[in-house]
């Protein structure tokens, strides 16, 4: 199970790389969207994969006795899910924006004010 | 003794942004809010550095969860510092906005947004929480990218593709050494993870996650290989929000970076090398920048890049006189830059460009407002006794006695291409005869209220009297940045104050 998301990790981060490095706008997007996702699989890899054991005490108990799940990287991976999903958002707009104005979805058309000095 | 006001000048920011909120549309009133509630959060940022200066350490455990399991709030005196910066600005960029920013942008809930940032900026220096840093980084960063697109000019949208690009990359790695951090010590507290870091012994696996974070927060504050979003994005926005932007949110960059070198990593051999020759990258990369520049805007761009630089190697150099020289530094620096975006946009307001070629003649017309900008940038170059030229001794004296004679050279390069390039702006800008006529409808400024002028102008002579004053009351900067530095250098005072 561990190897599998091991592997998965090192497809995402990657295809975001490869992605981030076109020219095109949207693949951008998705290369920093795919980038996200395998950090937040990271997280949860990080914490311990560990299988039907909740992180709940019996009522009759004091201690936890038995290795169990690590409810922490879950409410890591649910906060950058949150924020990933605002820039997410904020990044759609303007990409929208920039294609609107610019009329062009290739990054290097971009450049063009920086020549001027 | 009670704790709880640590929180007091977020809560402030938060609560005038959520009241700005219900009047959307109506600038006036925006305007006086904004005003009131950043007078109000400059007060309780001076009361905690006060408290924070004579108590040493304040800690907050947020809902009385016992340090390493709760989010924990912490004002040490770095902390504090950082937070009376942020106010400094903050109160300045906020007056001088009501006047310099055009209306729609106001009624598109510019303070509003404001708000959100500096709220975010002082959430960021007061955590002792490493994930809580990384979710104070979102706010400021989201805050960033709308202030940055506000307005949807077309060059705008092009220098903020980049910005946002390279700020949503810098978290991921961020993030992700958050994620490994986690995994080889099983905490986020920062107090925590410096004790649990220290007994590891996978020191490779550490050595890796210090460079992880070393990207991250190098590509915010905008070092060697990965500056270039800066200079392509910063002159973009409107000067006063320029000025916010320049002045803090790189500063926040090494904010985390002093506090994760100092702090959780100690840095070794090979890190210190690697520091020093991205320090000297920078400050080269920077320096050379500016020098052909002839928008005065991009010129400071780039001369940010270049100062970084300085804070770099003194992180590098890893001595208490070292961090004595980067938190005067940094002290001075945020005033300045922040200033002298700022004043880029009343000389845009006076003769409505920046392009230097065009400019000209400034002395002439306006001698007084003349000599509030000359404080500025000579305050930037560092003539002594103004405020740049003090920290830069600390960086001379430490390089030279560790034997970095590379960087020492370097230093001593920037220090001269920044006053090369600031004595070229102040004669193309304010000496040289204009290069064409003026007529009443190009200065914008002359035809301004009192008020309004008084807006524009009071920010900007605030700002150079405290530089006046970290220039000529040096010596109680100097104590402050000792007192940081010494706390920086023993982590395990911060450790204790936390883990108590």
């Amino acid at each position: 199970m561990e190897l599998l998301i091991v592997l998965l990790i090192g497809i995402f981060y990657s295809a975001g790389i490869f992605l981030i490095l076109r020219r095109s706008m949207v693949k951008l997007l998705l290369g920093l969207l795919l980038l996200g996702n395998g950090a937040n699989l990271l997280i949860f890899l990080m914490g311990g994969l560990t299988k039907g054991k909740p992180p709940i005490i019996k009522e009759d108990y004091k201690h936890f006795i038995d290795a169990y799940a690590d409810p922490v990287p879950q409410a890591l991976i649910l906060t950058a899910i949150v924020i990933s999903f605002a820039l997410t958002a904020f990044a759609i707009i303007l990409l929208k924006k920039v294609y609107q104005t610019t009329g062009s979805d290739d990054l290097d058309t971009l450049n063009i004010q920086d020549l001027d000095i | 003794m009670m704790t709880n006001f640590i929180l007091a000048p977020i809560l402030v920011h938060m609560l005038t942004a959520i009241i700005l909120l219900f009047f959307w549309g109506k600038v006036q009133a925006q305007k006086i809010i904004s005003i009131v509630g950043n007078i109000l959060a400059f007060i309780l940022c001076i009361r905690l550095f006060n408290v924070t200066q004579t108590h040493d350490f304040l800690v907050l455990q947020l809902g009385g969860w016992k340090a390493p399991f709760g989010i924990t709030f912490v004002s040490d005196s770095l902390s504090s510092v950082m937070v009376l910066l942020t106010a400094i600005v903050s109160l300045a960029v906020g007056v001088y906005s009501t006047t310099a920013l055009n209306v729609s942008r106001i009624k598109f809930g510019y303070f509003f947004i404001f708000h959100f940032l500096i709220m975010g900026l002082l959430g960021a220096f007061l955590t002792g929480d490493i994930f809580n840093l990384y979710v104070w980084f979102e706010v400021v960063i989201i805050s960033s990218f709308v202030l940055l697109t506000l307005g949807g000019k077309k060059m705008q949208m092009e220098g903020a593709i980049k910005y946002v690009t390279m700020n949503m990359l810098a978290s991921t790695v961020f993030l992700t050494a958050i994620g490994i951090l986690y995994g080889i010590t099983g905490t986020l507290n920062m107090a925590d993870l410096a004790l649990k870091i220290n007994s590891m012994e996978n020191k490779g696996l550490v050595s890796v996650t210090a460079l992880l974070f070393f990207a991250g927060f190098g590509i915010k504050s905008a070092v060697f290989p990965l500056y270039f979003w800066l200079p392509s994005s910063y002159h973009t926005p409107p000067s006063a929000i320029a000025a916010i932007f320049g002045g803090l949110l790189t500063k926040m960059g090494i904010y985390s970076m002093i506090r994760v070198f100092t702090l959780i990593f100690q840095p070794d051999d090979f890190i210190q090398k690697v520091f020093i020759g991205i320090a000297i990258m920078t400050m080269i990369t920077g320096a050379l920048g500016s020098i052909n520049k002839r928008s005065v805007r991009r010129l400071i761009s780039y001369l940010i890049v270049c100062h970084i630089g300085y804070l770099i190697a003194g992180i590098g150099l890893h001595t208490e006189i070292a961090f004595v020289g980067v938190i005067f530094y940094l002290i001075h620096d945020v005033i300045v830059k922040s200033n002298l975006l700022m004043i880029t946009g009343v000389i845009q307001k006076i003769r409505e460009t920046i392009d230097m070629q065009r400019l000209g003649g400034l002395y002439m017309d306006y001698p007084k407002l003349s000599l509030i900008f000359a404080i500025a940038m000579f305050s930037l170059v560092g003539i002594p006794p103004l405020s740049g030229f003090w920290p830069k001794i600390q960086f001379f004296g430490e390089a030279l006695k560790t034997e970095n004679y590379v960087l020492l050279v370097t230093i001593i390069l920037a220090s001269f291409v920044t006053l090369f390039v600031i004595a070229r702006m102040w004669s193309e800008v304010f000496w040289k005869p204009s290069p064409k006529p003026l007529t009443d409808e190009i200065d914008r400024f002359a035809q301004l209220s009192i008020l309004s002028k008084f807006a524009l102008i009071a920010p900007i002579t605030f700002l150079s009297l405290v530089s006046l004053y970290i220039g000529f009351g040096a010596e109680s900067i100097y104590e402050i940045s000792q007192k940081t530095a010494h706390e920086l250098m023993n982590p395990q005072l911060y450790i204790n104050a936390v883990l108590k």
